[in-house]
């Protein structure tokens, strides 16, 4: 079924692509064969995350990015998370509100995600509907994470350049010398550039760029935008181009997808790992129960897990 | 979707604390934009509400489009201001349930529930 899915979906079929990445995001079972067709044909895209804290306008500024690059144009596959709530596993994905005007737009393909519970700012599937988006032929991919914190930075290891959007009114020039969020940066942006505080922002910002540079490295620059008014935009495509042309000279882009290859498949491998030592040890539940009751600790459960399942040693 | 969007947005959280993913598109829409996001967002269901009167177009289009696009599946529904002797002119286009002021939360949600598990079931 689904290899003549993924033929529809590379020949251009928009329902066979919806319809795989639904499969992608909730049928584990049918992952494997559709990533084999799909990822040798994944690797032409450039994919750029957005990411920053809640109400920074990422929503406004990916629309706004997808418009430019459409006038310039390319196709534009875009991947937007938001979060799934916690407790009844339902979510609103509200990412469209502000994209409307790429409706109408056949070279446009937007794809809400909910996070489902998974940490890191994207969802579990994000990684694989953003290989498709590129495989049925988009040029540029737009990957916007949910809104996140200092830690949530999964976004890199999907993205060849990350946009971190900030704006006026969070915090002071110590916020900005946390750790997390900064360093993922490629290209900063402070979005809502109107308002009262921007300077200030934009100041900290290009402080701690600086201090921060070193030779031979990309450094990142950072920009004003008004997403809303569509200011700034194409001086942070033009950016965002520099660095991906940086990257693939300095040998980065490279170093980059390897890293995030390892990422990939260290988490596949745990699952399979562990979904084959559950199915091979029939009393797993037991163990949990019994450790519940502390009648043992946690790590002498798995001693006796591996032996059982024939991986201890 | 017209003007008004509390109702929209009450269902939306209703249905989403019910469990659902519910893609909120925001207001204004036309009946091919409707259609392009079922369509890219493989929905399962699409919901309208139409406070405007302008209800027979936008559902009978919105229908329309969605056999045209082979999407004759997905399960059309909606509400807002709608005269009762409207109701079974659009069933007739293909609006499986057209829920009229004053309807329940659970109304909507069980009936959201049932028709997406038979669509499911049906599915290929």
């Amino acid at each position: 079924m689904s290899s003549e899915l993924v033929e529809r979906a590379l020949n251009g079929e928009v329902r066979a692509a919806a319809r795989l990445m639904t499969a992608l995001e909730s049928d584990p079972e049918a992952v494997p064969a559709i990533m084999s067709q799909v990822y040798p044909k994944a690797g032409k895209a450039h994919v750029i995350g957005v990411t920053g804290p809640p109400g920074a306008g990422k929503s406004s500024l990916v629309d706004k990015i997808a418009a430019t690059y459409r006038d310039r144009g390319q196709t534009v596959g875009i991947v937007a998370v938001d979060p799934s709530s916690p407790f009844n596993g339902g979510a609103i994905l509200g990412d469209r509100i502000r994209m409307q005007d790429r409706f109408a737009d056949a070279g446009v393909f937007i794809r809400s995600m909910a996070s489902r519970g998974q940490p890191g700012g994207l969802a579990k599937a994000s990684q694989n509907v953003v290989a498709l988006m590129a495989a049925i032929g988009k040029d540029v991919v737009l990957v916007e994470t949910v809104g996140v914190g200092q830690e949530e930075i999964d976004v890199i290891r999907v993205a060849d350049t990350t946009v971190v959007v900030m704006v006026p009114g969070l915090g002071d020039a110590v916020q900005t010398m946390k750790a997390g969020l900064l360093e993922v940066a490629d290209v900063f942006v402070v979005n809502k550039a109107d308002r009262d505080g921007a300077d200030r922002v934009f100041k900290d910002l290009n402080l701690m760029v600086h201090i921060g540079m070193q030779e031979g490295k990309w450094s990142a620059p950072v920009l004003k935008t008004v997403a809303t008014e569509n200011q700034g935009v194409d001086e942070l495509l033009d950016k965002v181009a520099q660095h991906i042309a940086f990257a693939r000279q300095s040998g980065q882009y490279e170093l980059r997808r390897r890293q995030a290859a390892t990422v990939e498949i260290d988490a596949i491998l745990r699952d399979r790992l562990l979904r084959a030592v559950m199915h091979r040890v029939p009393a797993f539940d037991r163990y949990a129960e019994e450790v519940g009751r502390r009648q043992y600790d946690p790590y002498t459960a798995v001693e006796h897990i591996l032996q059982e399942s024939g991986l201890g040693n | 979707m017209d003007g008004h969007d509390r109702g929209a947005k009450v269902v939306a959280r209703l249905l989403r604390d019910a469990g659902f993913e519910v893609i909120y598109t925001g207001l204004y829409q036309t009946p091919e934009a409707i259609v392009n996001t079922a369509l890219q967002e493989d929905a399962d269901a699409v919901g309208i509400s139409v406070l405007s009167a302008a209800h027979k177009h936008i559902f009978g289009e919105t229908a329309r489009i969605m056999r045209e696009q082979g999407l004759a599946d997905v399960i059309l529904f909606g509400g807002g201001i709608i005269p009762p002797n409207d109701v079974l002119w659009l069933e007739q286009q293909g609006v499986r349930k057209v829920f009229l002021p004053g309807a329940s939360g659970p109304e909507i949600i069980d009936f959201l529930k049932q028709a997406v598990t038979e669509r499911r079931r049906a599915a290929p």
